[in-house]
């Protein structure tokens, strides 16, 4: 919609191809993030979602093509690298909170560290953030103390203390017991409803639906569809996509 | 007999006093060489956990005595010279640096993958996502084992009386070879077991409070 005034996309993948050893994970990956668009990455498992996600700041090299993360390509390793990844948010499926440091000492230790704060700084802007995701209570407390949903919340108060310029959250509510997933999917909505930029892979197709502004379906390490989250889950185009549908809405 | 019996405590106070401080001063050299050996292992570098395994090999299959030896004999010829006390904590602590090494290194190996990938997703560096994430939870988790090394060089700290340095065991050998034959020889003996069982009484009681007081971690 935006072909006439293009503008830098958040993020630029194309022509990606990813191996692991003979498993071809993934094959010709071209996909944009618009800022402030929210990107839903669904399909099998092993079909490559989080490796895509993981290529996006480099947590997994790529074989050929090409990212540019808010115009700039991926640099290969070191300070660059890690600077470019204190702009790109991540969410994991399970949490990996600093299991020696409180929750506040987790939000915290990147502003310090790598923004270069000072903890008093950090700490209020730390605390500001647990407010957000309802944990004000927990600053003292270990992640170990916490439920999975309050841990999944921490990590996302933890990767907005960076400023980000993108979220990438994959399967974020997927090692949770049913009854926390609502608290960490409703963060993540007003996070979108706020304008935040978002890759997210998910099994939730609720949310896909209610917060995503496109649905990317992924199968075989390949990007079989893309579509409004309208268009795909009441008239999807592949069969794939159809079969996928077929087997995770009938419950 | 009770004038000796104050002067073999003397002599074996002042062996203890010795041997404590070549203990900590070389345990201190050796958890510095076995955080950098730790962080040479990981290294994404070949070089780094090349040298890290050549060092570990070397000193994990050498006597503790030939070290002190090459050190004591072979330096000074080699024009490096120093008093006894510095080989006898350059040679406790290059040889302890090499088990501290390995120890952390499986330390770091019990650290879940997902930690360092966390630290990394948040723009630290590979040295920060160490020093501030991986470091301080393996160093939790071998408390234990590094508590058992702790005790291993207070014993193996008695080999430094081979380069003259006077410790418990060194003070023991003169008060049992004192030619005038005044020291019973079960009291030095008794008073120098004794005194290494003290002392590694102590260090298991505090390494013990130190594993109870990481213990919330995970
Ligand atoms: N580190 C790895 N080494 C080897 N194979 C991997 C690795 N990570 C993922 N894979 C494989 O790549 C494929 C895609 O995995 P993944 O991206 O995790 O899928 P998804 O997230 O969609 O479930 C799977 O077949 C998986 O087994
Ligand atoms: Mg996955």
């Amino acid at each position: 919609m935006e072909e006439t005034q293009p503008k830098t996309p958040m993020v630029a993948i194309s022509g990606v191809n990813k191996y692991f050893g003979d498993l071809h994970a993934l094959r010709d990956i071209d996909l944009t993030v618009d800022e402030s668009e929210v990107v839903v990455l669904i399909g099998p498992s092993g079909s490559g979602k989080s490796t895509l996600c993981r290529t996006i700041n480099r947590l997994e090299t790529t074989d050929s093509g090409s990212i540019t993360v808010n115009g700039r390509p991926l640099p290969e390793e070191g300070r660059a690298l890690a600077e470019l990844r204190a702009d790109v948010g991540m969410v994991f499926q399970h949490f990996n909170l600093f299991a020696h440091l409180t929750v506040l000492e987790n939000v915290t230790l990147g502003p310090i560290k790598v923004r270069r704060q000072s903890k008093a700084k950090a700490e209020e802007r730390a605390r500001a953030l647990l407010d957000r995701v309802g944990l004000s209570d927990k600053a003292s407390s270990y992640p170990a103390q916490l439920s999975g949903g309050q841990q999944q919340r921490v990590a996302i108060a933890r990767g907005l203390a960076m400023d980000p310029k993108l979220m990438m959250f994959d399967e974020p509510t997927s090692a949770l017991d049913p009854e926390m997933i609502n608290e960490v999917l409703d963060v993540m909505q007003d996070l979108a409803r706020e304008g935040m930029t978002m890759v997210v892979v998910t099994h939730e197709m609720g949310f896909a639906r209610r917060a995503a502004n496109r649905v990317v379906f992924m199968a075989d390490g390949q990007i079989v569809e893309t579509a409004t989250p309208a268009d795909f889950f009441d008239n999807p185009q592949t069969e794939r996509a159809q079969d996928f549908l077929s087997k995770v809405m009938t419950h | 007999m009770f004038d000796n019996f104050d002067l073999m405590v003397a002599a074996l106070w002042d062996g203890l006093f010795t041997t404590i401080w070549v203990t900590l001063a070389s345990f201190a050299i050796a958890l510095v060489i076995g955080a950098i050996l730790a962080v040479m292992h990981v290294s994404p570098a070949p070089p780094a956990r090349w040298a890290a395994n050549a060092y570990t090999q070397t000193f994990r299959n050498v006597p503790l005595l030939a070290v002190l030896f090459i050190l004591f004999f072979g330096f000074p010829k080699i024009g490096i010279s120093a008093e006894n006390w510095v080989w006898a904590l350059v040679g406790l602590g290059t040889y302890t640096g090499a088990f501290v090494g390995e120890t952390l290194r499986s330390g770091i190996n019990s650290i879940p993958l997902g930690q360092a990938e966390a630290a990394r997703s948040i723009g630290l560096t590979f040295g920060q996502s160490l020093s501030s994430v991986i470091l301080p939870q393996a160093f939790r988790s071998v408390i234990a084992p590094i508590g058992t090394l702790l005790t291993a060089l207070v014993k193996n700290s008695a080999l430094v009386l081979a380069i003259g340095v006077p410790e418990l065991s060194a003070q023991a050998q003169r008060l049992i070879n004192d030619n005038r034959d005044r020291f019973d020889l079960w009291a030095v003996i008794i008073g120098v077991l004794i005194s290494y069982l003290i002392v590694n009484l102590i260090i298991s009681y505090f390494v013990r409070l130190a594993e109870k007081r990481a213990v919330f971690v995970r």
